[in-house]
């Protein structure tokens, strides 16, 4: 691999970053407005509220840019950064067909978990620096919420690593078989549900509940800043929605796979981030202690319960 | 050079490619976004009130529960994974599955134990 390669394969992660998340949160803004019947975002540009996405992006560049006088000022100014890389590196491992993923690593299923897990640090850095107590109650729900998902979200990851004997995204959806929809049901129904819990999205955004603590971790965050933390959410739920269709939904196998693979990966990854939206408009938050019985209580042993199932099913059939 | 390291060689590229993101997103903002510090634009966001106290009071702490449950959970994540690649090997697989039930079967025995002290329940 030449550095022009390299170059080239990282160039394609940023725009992919840059880009997806936006489509994603393009599409959020038109499926929120027919779900919930909203005529704000339906406005902007004329037809259909094409120019809403442009419209929020000039809004946040020429936001007044505000430090405040209490906050931690080198953390509060890192923070945003440090929340960007977490999914912007995990973005690296993603296959989209056997031959297009743009760092192919060993382990890739281990290393987007750990990168994911860089997300945490970013909102604990954003609630202490902002000297702000709404932001430490939301940093403190935060963490506590992102570790308790992050156990039973890697248990389920395990399942899959397990049933395919491999700790390769690409090697696990080579190892995919349409069985394993029924088989690691349990599983990916785990999976659906931390990695919502991971994103802080509805219906576990208790760390951002604006009726409680205004926005959590980002209350005193304005302008660039702020926006970097929704697109960092936003590349979060590209990464999972995608981690969700490599491993259970079997990634690029389909009709025609070798040359519709792509199309297959990124059609399956819409409709999982299409689920994400839509229980985000449909259902309400829990409440913070609601949602950690829900993780110890019943996805820890769902999690635990599939372990045993995919450790029969492997031991049955070797 | 094994196809792993290179991998990480793009790793090491969009980590640079990240700070050039975030650093040009900074120029940005420092060229477009509007600065006009005033004492109460600076002062700490509290529904609109004065702030009151400083940022250092008590608090609860019943989430440090959650951060042990979490550590107990998180050295049985790094057991499961070599165990996912090894289940297949002849001679260890029932053996380890057996010994990994027993390992898993302790953790669940301290989850029990958190439960019934209550450290779970809030009401």
């Amino acid at each position: 691999m030449s550095v022009l390669e390299i170059v080239l394969r990282s160039v394609a992660v940023l725009v992919c970053f840059m880009v997806l998340p936006l489509v994603l949160g393009q599409a959020e803004h038109k499926v929120m407005a027919h779900m919930q019947g909203r005529l704000g975002p339906m406005k902007a540009g004329g037809f259909h509220g094409w120019a809403q996405l442009i419209a929020d992006g000039v809004k946040f560049a020429q936001k007044e840019d505000i430090v405040p006088r209490a906050a931690d000022k080198p953390v509060f100014r890192l923070a945003p950064a440090v929340s960007m890389f977490s999914y912007l590196l995990a973005l690296v491992a993603i296959p989209f067909t056997p031959s297009t993923v743009a760092g192919d690593l060993p382990a890739s299923l281990v290393y987007v978990l750990a990168v994911s897990g860089i997300a945490t640090v970013a909102t604990l850095m954003a609630g202490f620096g902002s000297g702000n107590k709404y932001a430490m109650l939301g940093a403190f729900r935060s963490a506590a919420q992102l570790v308790s998902y992050e156990v039973p979200l890697i248990l389920a990851c395990a399942s899959f690593a397990m049933a395919a004997g491999s700790l390769s995204i690409g090697g696990i959806v080579h190892a995919w078989h349409p069985i394993w929809l029924l088989w690691q049901l349990p599983g990916a129904i785990v999976l659906l549900i931390a990695a919502t819990a991971e994103l802080q999205r509805p219906p576990f955004d208790m760390p951002v509940a604006d009726s409680e603590v205004v926005m959590g971790a980002m209350t005193e965050y304005t302008g660039l800043r702020f926006a970097l933390f929704l697109l960092s959410e936003y590349a979060g739920i590209v990464v999972m929605s995608a981690l969700f269709a490599a491993l259970y939904l079997g990634g690029w196998n389909g009709p025609f796979d070798g040359a519709l693979g792509f199309v297959w990966m990124l059609l399956k990854t819409a409709a999982v981030a299409f689920v994400v939206l839509w229980v985000r408009m449909s259902w309400p938050r829990l409440r913070e202690d609601q949602l950690q019985r829900f993780a110890w209580f019943f996805l820890v042993p769902l999690a635990l319960f599939q372990l045993a199932l995919t450790a029969a099913g492997v031991i049955y059939t070797a | 050079m094994n196809s792993g390291l290179l991998g990480y060689l793009v790793v090491l590229g969009v980590t640079l490619g990240g700070v050039g993101l975030f650093t040009a997103a900074m120029v940005v903002r420092r060229v477009l976004a509007p600065r006009a510090p005033s004492g109460a634009k600076l002062a700490t966001y509290e529904s609109g009130v004065d702030p009151s106290g400083g940022d250092w009071q008590q608090s609860g702490f019943r989430y440090v529960a959650y951060a042990f449950l979490y550590v107990v959970f998180a050295v049985d994540a790094v057991y499961l994974f070599p165990w996912a690649l090894v289940l297949r090997t002849s001679g260890l697989g029932i053996a380890s599955v057996v010994e990994m039930g027993i390992f898993i079967l302790v953790l669940l025995v301290g989850l029990a134990h958190a439960a019934r002290r209550g450290v779970l329940s809030w009401l």
